[in-house]
């Protein structure tokens, strides 16, 4: 049989390499806090999503832990319908301009991607950069993708704490017509997206746009309401139909090494927190919130945070930035584009060093950090070789602000007043079921508060799967889905 | 947002009352709790204690001192405005002991939270004497409201322009010498006189609270800027305290750490000044 309804053969660009995506240029960008990467044009999008082989495996949708449709949406921008493709990047994931510019992709979906051949000079498909892309455009053409909202279910639903678990919960919620209150602690919504992640990377105009429209949708926000404070959880599940929990990981953790106590030591959140969420870089004349004068700093891990931490330094203009981390340069756990970001503007690495005594000036306050030199050993548990000490070589470094950015635990202010909600005793986190149900039959957990620190598009993911169960727990009351329905489990960590 | 500021009162020079309507914090806070509130955009968030409650009439009693930009631009609030932020309660409560002799020390601002210590003590049924230390007579406050509740009060002034001349300290030591059985002592104010008070205390092992007041950021636990060294270990004052055992407090750290930011905090306050100044004459320019 011939093969006469044979279709139009596929236009695909054929370049091995991500069309570029242009950027400030690094001695430029760290005498201001505008973003880094420009975004695609219209045509460098088009000519990206064009790239795709659209193969029959779709290891991409797989990789997503959100699951979103990547093929289908890069295909409709090869079309150049933007509108389109938005609208299906949309079913899965609210924040397209945020997740774009956030989720490490390259342990994602473009890991996975069938084009990604390392070792024969391919990269894989640059489905951040077009998904951001999708996201900005939404912005800058002020399309508001409203979802239909279901009729009114006259369910009552609380969200506690507003970062990226929360609001994606808050959102789906109120879709399916049900009537959503977020409390937030902080006096802005957004969780990290707000107080941690810097202007630089995710400009904060993305996530006010984000929660205005969340607010026209009849979502309330409630800020400064500390739950566990400022009312008791057992209240809120009373006066609420349904809870969610999405505190997330607050609690910072420090290196337990004398001299942690003096100043000029900050964690990676007061740090970042004094200078985004404060707005600290315009003291004294744009913002209350000082931030000392730096000359010479240090910053302690390698993971998100802490580029975020020594980028944010950089920008304020010191002398150096110290990037100190134990482990070697295949361990650090931040995304390779943040790494890549801290090296262009001259982030000094000083990698297996580790931190043993932050050492005074004489008045209280750093002079020095001193660490131990370190060499990779035989591979741990988690198959990452373990850094051990080089016997004799220590070295110091002359600073007067260190930042420690070694990740932080569940935040404690909820559970600290409701000791009957079960945790994880080793680690704090709060313990849920497959439909993210905690030991509360009406409370439902997810995000960092259950993962401990994790990512945003995690942290979305729980928040999806954790309303979809409320939206079953509400309606019928049982969270899990009948026999003939399908439904999401949680997206796991691991 | 509501906040609504609805009786203001200077009680010294620079140092004002204002009932604020917060109906939540008035339901559940507890002594020894604070808030924390910001005034503007791009304003400081800053830590003050529930000086008082009224749970019937929703609203919370703060007291401060205006020492800077943000307690200063709080000052310029008159009846009727609204604060911008107010979160609380927050921070643990004072643990209330029941049937024991109570000695609650004050000095200068941290009167203001002794005032609901005293009154959380007498409602649990325990005798507290109550000392109110001030540099001189016109700073001193609440020494009336505070005198109500007290089974005995005792106000010292450092310059003897009032009460009995020098420190609360002395006025403790005498106490404790004359033989009354003191079960436990809190105090609050000046970093200085908390140590000297737990200094007093310690070698006669009476329990003493002390009510530490690091400089904050989120009051959430988030940050790490309230941390303090108590025992050897490292607590953050906002979820961990105010308060603790004074014994075991390394004041000297937390002096430290409370002198870094009053070089900013200087300018911030001149440069707040001279806007205003500024502000002052553009508006008599205007005019003229
Ligand atoms: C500096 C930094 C950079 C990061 N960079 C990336 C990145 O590039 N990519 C990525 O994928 N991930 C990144 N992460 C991790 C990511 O931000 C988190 O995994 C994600 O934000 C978790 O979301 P969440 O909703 O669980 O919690 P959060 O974002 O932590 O939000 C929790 C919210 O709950 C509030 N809250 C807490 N307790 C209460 C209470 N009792 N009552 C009311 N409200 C409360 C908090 O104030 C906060 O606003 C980064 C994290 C940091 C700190
Ligand atoms: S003030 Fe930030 S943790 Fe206490």
């Amino acid at each position: 049989m011939t093969d006469n309804t044979k279709k139009p053969k596929k236009v695909i660009n054929k370049s091995k390499t991500k069309v570029p995506m242009r950027e400030q240029a690094p001695m430029d960008r760290i005498m201001n806090f505008e973003e880094v990467p420009l975004g695609y044009t219209e045509d460098e999008a088009h000519q990206e999503a064009l790239r795709c082989i659209d193969c029959k495996t779709k290891p991409c949708v797989a990789g997503c832990p959100v699951g979103i449709d990547i093929p289908a949406f890069l295909k409709l921008v090869g079309e150049k319908n933007f509108e389109g493709a938005l609208r299906k990047i949309k079913e899965k994931n609210f924040l397209p301009a945020i997740c774009g510019r956030v989720c490490p992709q390259e342990d994602q979906c473009e890991m996975v991607c069938t084009l990604n051949k390392p070792d024969k000079g391919r990269e894989p498909g640059g489905i951040g950069r077009v998904e951001r892309f999708l996201g900005d455009y939404a912005m800058e053409h002020n399309l508001t993708i409203t979802p239909e909202i279901a009729p009114a279910t006259g369910k009552t639903v609380a969200i506690i704490g507003s970062g990226p678990a929360g609001l994606t919960a808050a959102s789906d919620l109120a879709q399916k017509g049900h009537k959503v209150t977020v409390f937030e602690a902080l006096h802005k919504p957004g969780g990290v997206l707000f107080y941690g992640i810097p202007q630089f990377r995710m400009p904060k105009e993305i996530l006010i746009r984000e929660i205005d429209g969340m607010k026209d949708m009849g979502v309330e926000f409630v800020m400064n309401y500390p739950v566990g404070k400022a009312e008791p959880l057992d209240s809120i599940r009373q006066r609420f139909d349904a809870v969610f929990i999405g505190t997330g990981a607050g609690l910072p953790w420090f290196l337990g090494i004398p001299g942690e106590n003096l100043n000029g030591v900050y964690s990676a959140n007061e740090f970042l927190t004094r200078v985004n969420l404060m707005g600290g870089y315009k003291f004294p004349d744009g913002a209350d919130t000082p931030v000392k004068k730096i000359k010479r700093i240090a910053v302690i891990g390698a993971g998100n945070t802490a580029m975020d931490s020594a980028r944010t330094a950089k920008r304020l203009q010191p002398e150096v930035v110290y990037l100190v981390y134990r482990r070697s340069r295949l361990e650090m756990p931040a995304r390779i584009e943040e790494i890549h970001h801290a090296e262009q503007e001259g982030i000094d690495f000083n990698l297996l060093h580790s931190p043993i005594e932050i050492i005074d000036d004489g008045k209280g306050a750093v002079g020095a950090i001193r660490c131990q030199e370190m060499e990779l050993g035989e591979p741990d548990d988690s198959g990452r070789r373990r850094p051990i000490p080089i016997e004799g070589k220590i070295r110091d470094f002359a600073v007067d602000t260190v930042v420690i950015s070694i990740g932080q635990g569940p935040n404690p202010l909820l559970s600290a007043d409701c000791p009957e909600l079960a945790r994880d005793e080793r680690r704090g986190t709060i313990v849920i079921n497959d439909y993210a149900q905690t030991s509360f039959e009406n409370v439902f957990a997810g995000g960092d508060i259950v993962t401990g620190g994790a990512t945003v598009i995690l942290a979305m993911g729980q928040g999806r799967v954790a309303a979809d169960a409320m939206h079953r727990y509400l309606m019928t009351g049982d969270p899990a889905p009948a026999d003939n329905e399908s439904g999401d489990v949680c997206p796991n960590l691991t | 947002m509501g906040n609504k500021i609805i009786y203001t009162k200077e009680l010294a020079p620079k140092t004002k009352l204002f009932e604020i309507e917060a109906d939540h914090i008035a339901k559940r806070g507890r002594a020894g709790q604070f808030i924390i509130l910001r005034v503007c955009d791009e304003g400081e968030r800053i830590p003050l204690t529930i000086a008082n409650r009224n749970p019937d009439k929703g609203t919370i009693t703060l007291v401060f001192q205006e020492v800077g930009k943000t307690t200063e631009m709080l000052g310029q609030l008159a009846v009727g405005d609204e604060i911008l932020d107010l979160a609380g309660p927050l921070g643990k409560a004072t643990e209330i002991p029941t049937g024991k002799t109570v000695v609650c020390v004050g000095g200068g601002i941290g009167n203001a939270v002794v005032w609901p210590q005293v009154q959380a003590l007498k409602e649990a049924g325990n005798k507290v004497i109550a000392i109110l230390g001030a540099r001189t007579k016109e700073l001193l406050i609440l020494e009336e409201e505070i005198m109500s509740l007290a089974d005995m009060t005792i106000t010292t002034t450092d310059d003897g322009s009032y009460g009995r001349k020098g420190m609360v300290t002395h006025a403790l030591e005498d106490l404790i010498e004359e033989g009354e059985k003191v079960d436990e002592v809190i105090t609050i104010g000046p970093v200085v006189m908390m140590k000297f008070v737990c200094k007093a205390t310690e070698p006669h092992g009476i329990p003493t609270q002390a009510s530490l007041n690091p400089i904050m950021v989120d009051g959430t636990g988030m940050c790490g800027a309230c941390r303090v060294t108590v025992g050897g270990k490292t607590r953050f004052a906002c979820v961990e305290g105010p308060e603790f055992d004074g014994h075991a407090v390394d004041f000297d750290e937390l002096i430290t750490r409370l002198a870094y930011y009053q070089p900013e905090e200087r300018a911030s306050a001149d440069n707040y000044h001279r806007c205003r100044m500024e502000e002052a004459a553009d508006n008599l320019g205007n005019h003229g």
